[in-house]
């Protein structure tokens, strides 16, 4: 009698497979960005042990030097060896990126998991609010946030930055999470439970959260890659991470574009992790829906 | 119809209302105006008298509620005041620029729909083929680019081919069309190929979704050409989803094009809002935060209303 439980999850019962097995038959180009993300994620890690150099380290001697044996990516105009902040780079992305997007859709889904809930006034007065801050466009909002929070470095990750791309990601999460929660507020159970005399935080916690969690997976993963860009942007803009910190946006700020013809390496491989990066979250989240939702099952 | 549109406009007025309030009000929450970065900007020392003094004259020394009153007053009759920076009326500021990304949001535009049409019909229609393996990887690509990323590429191409770099001054469609589009034609390409993807996939899901439907059915055991199924039977209806993103990617492209105007050096509405709040021009920012949103809403309820004219099984109430 798998039927009253979790429609939005496939049921795990029945499944003679692993998970992350049929994962990967089913889904074998997300296992392959799974695979890249993973990559990235432990070179991140692993920095120091991976990269062959420091990547604060000035060679006035390696000025702008082509990619070589010796500097795979080139260097840029302090002569550090591109490479090396490329992977320092992943560290600052992936740390945000993942960062924001799990505050943002956090919150998000609270939200939107309490407007359904509550209803009624409740539902109008939260959706307006959604309505006002949607019809900021992302980055004028992150800018804003920004502006007013400053900076608040928390073990090498400016918080204020986490913030402000955080921002523009929780009403979008609000209103996808809400009309799933919708749907899961008028069953049956919910009723039962409202019987039973519980909470309202243990409603929504034990009976509503649960359900709602393969599209918070989703928006998750796909929010990740989002906030890379949004880092990238804000960083490129001089408002997000700032100098020496190696992040990839920076890397193509400011003095990179400078040197469009003695050092295009500069430009290329900063801006190839950053495609690569969300091209991986953006692949792996996208088979995570087909593989979640059995809507898209096609 | 017009009852629905009536409705429309009149549930702006507090959508807007509340956007106002939380500018305004989150601007002020930031320690430090704009007189200090004008005045101590430059680490020069000035008496708090003068400071008093530029303050009192931009107004910034009312109470926070006589300040929001008087920019309402201002924005309900059309006097949207000056900047607080170069004390040129809002207006006159943002006027200049508005054309500029007004015109490469339409370009983009034009670029993006000649593009994700035809590549999300032949995805859907070829789907599971190599066609639609090479569209899908072309439009996931779309997505993980920047745009500012591509623009810089984009140089870098025309600097070794054309030894062409982007001009630092503007020049105005109506002055020399041809110096014109040259110059905002590859900006409008590296965004029109994010843009591009994003309506080229929802082209292939909605038109796949419409594809399965019982009129489609129907027409092919009428024994109509499968030619003419897809263009006068799904395309119509496939294309509705696609009109929506499209709206809401051209209000993003207004103001949200920051990053890729700095590469490109072109002075738009994006850089102005970037400059703006370097300098804590409230003013400014608070203009520019409304104009976006009124063009963010406006875009959404043209769409609307498009829907209801192409879609006679919409109706409003």
């Amino acid at each position: 009698m798998a039927v009253a439980s979790a429609p939005a999850l496939p049921s795990p019962v029945g499944r003679r497979r692993a998970a992350w097995l049929d994962f990967i038959i089913a889904q074998p180009l997300g296992a392959v960005a799974l695979f890249v993300v993973l990559v990235m994620a432990l070179a991140a890690i692993f920095a120091d042990v991976v990269a062959p150099y420091d990547p604060l380290e000035i060679d006035w001697g390696a000025m702008l030097s082509a990619p070589s044996m010796e500097h795979p990516f080139g260097t840029d105009s302090f002569g550090r060896d591109i490479f090396t902040r490329v992977i320092y780079g992943a560290r600052t992305a992936l740390a945000i990126g993942l960062l924001s997007s799990l505050i943002g859709c956090t919150l998000g889904a609270a939200i939107g998991i309490a407007s359904a809930y509550f209803g009624g006034r409740v539902d109008m007065v939260v959706q307006r609010l959604v309505d006002m801050f949607l019809a900021f466009p992302i980055i004028v909002l992150a800018l804003v946030v920004v502006a007013i929070l400053g900076r608040l470095p928390v073990l090498g990750v400016d918080m204020n930055l986490v913030l402000a791309i955080a921002v523009p990601i929780v009403p979008k999460v609000a209103r996808v999470i809400r009309s799933s929660a919708l749907t899961i507020v008028t069953m049956p159970y919910i009723d039962a439970a409202r019987t039973a005399g519980y909470s309202h935080l243990r409603i929504i916690l034990r009976h509503i959260a649960p359900n709602v969690a393969a599209p918070y997976l989703i928006l998750l993963t796909a929010f990740i890659a989002q906030a890379i860009l949004l880092e990238a942007s804000l960083s490129f803009l001089g408002l997000g991470v700032t100098e020496p910190t190696p992040a990839w946006g920076l890397m193509l700020s400011g003095n990179a574009s400078d040197f469009y013809r003695e050092a295009p390496w500069m430009i290329l491989f900063p801006g190839l992790a950053i495609s690569l990066a969300v091209f991986a979250f953006n692949l792996f989240g996208d088979a995570l829906r087909d593989w979640l939702d059995p809507k898209f099952k096609t | 119809m017009l009852r629905y549109l009536g409705r429309r406009l009149v549930l702006m007025i507090p959508t807007l209302l509340g956007v106002a309030i939380i500018t305004f009000f989150m601007l002020r929450v930031v320690p430090g105006d704009i007189v200090e970065v004008k005045l101590r900007g430059d680490g020069g020392s000035v008496t708090a008298d003068v400071i008093a003094a530029e303050r009192a004259r931009l107004g910034l020394d009312q109470p926070l509620l006589v300040q929001f009153a008087d920019w309402m007053v201002g924005l309900v009759t059309f006097d949207f005041g000056i900047s607080m920076w170069t004390g040129r009326p809002v207006v006159e500021e943002i006027g200049l620029r508005l054309e500029l990304s007004f015109q490469v949001a339409v370009m983009a535009t034009v670029v993006a729909v000649l593009i994700a049409i035809p590549l999300g019909t032949l995805s859907a229609l070829f789907r599971n083929t190599w066609i639609d393996y090479v569209v899908r990887i072309f439009t996931i690509a779309g997505l993980a680019v920047p745009s500012f990323w591509l623009g810089m590429l984009v140089i870098l191409a025309l600097l070794a081919l054309f030894n062409w770099l982007p001009p630092i001054t503007y020049t105005p469609l109506y002055v020399d069309p041809i110096a014109n589009l040259s110059q905002l034609i590859w900006p409008a390409l590296a965004v029109g190929y994010r843009y591009a993807a994003v309506v080229a996939r929802m082209v292939r899901s909605s038109l796949l979704e419409v594809m399965r439907e019982d009129y489609i059915r129907t027409a092919r055991a009428k024994g109509v050409f499968e030619r003419l199924v897809v263009m006068r039977h799904a395309m119509g209806n496939a294309l509705l989803p696609a009109i929506t993103v499209i709206g809401l990617e051209f209000a993003f492209l207004i103001g949200g094009l920051v990053v890729t105007e700095q590469v490109f050096n072109l002075n738009g509405i994006g850089r102005l809002f970037v400059q703006a709040v370097s300098r804590n021009d409230f003013m400014l920012i608070q203009t520019l935060v409304m104009l976006l949103a009124v063009v963010f809403i406006t875009v959404n309820l043209i769409v609307d209303l498009l829907y209801a004219a192409l879609d006679p099984r919409i109706r409003y109430k």
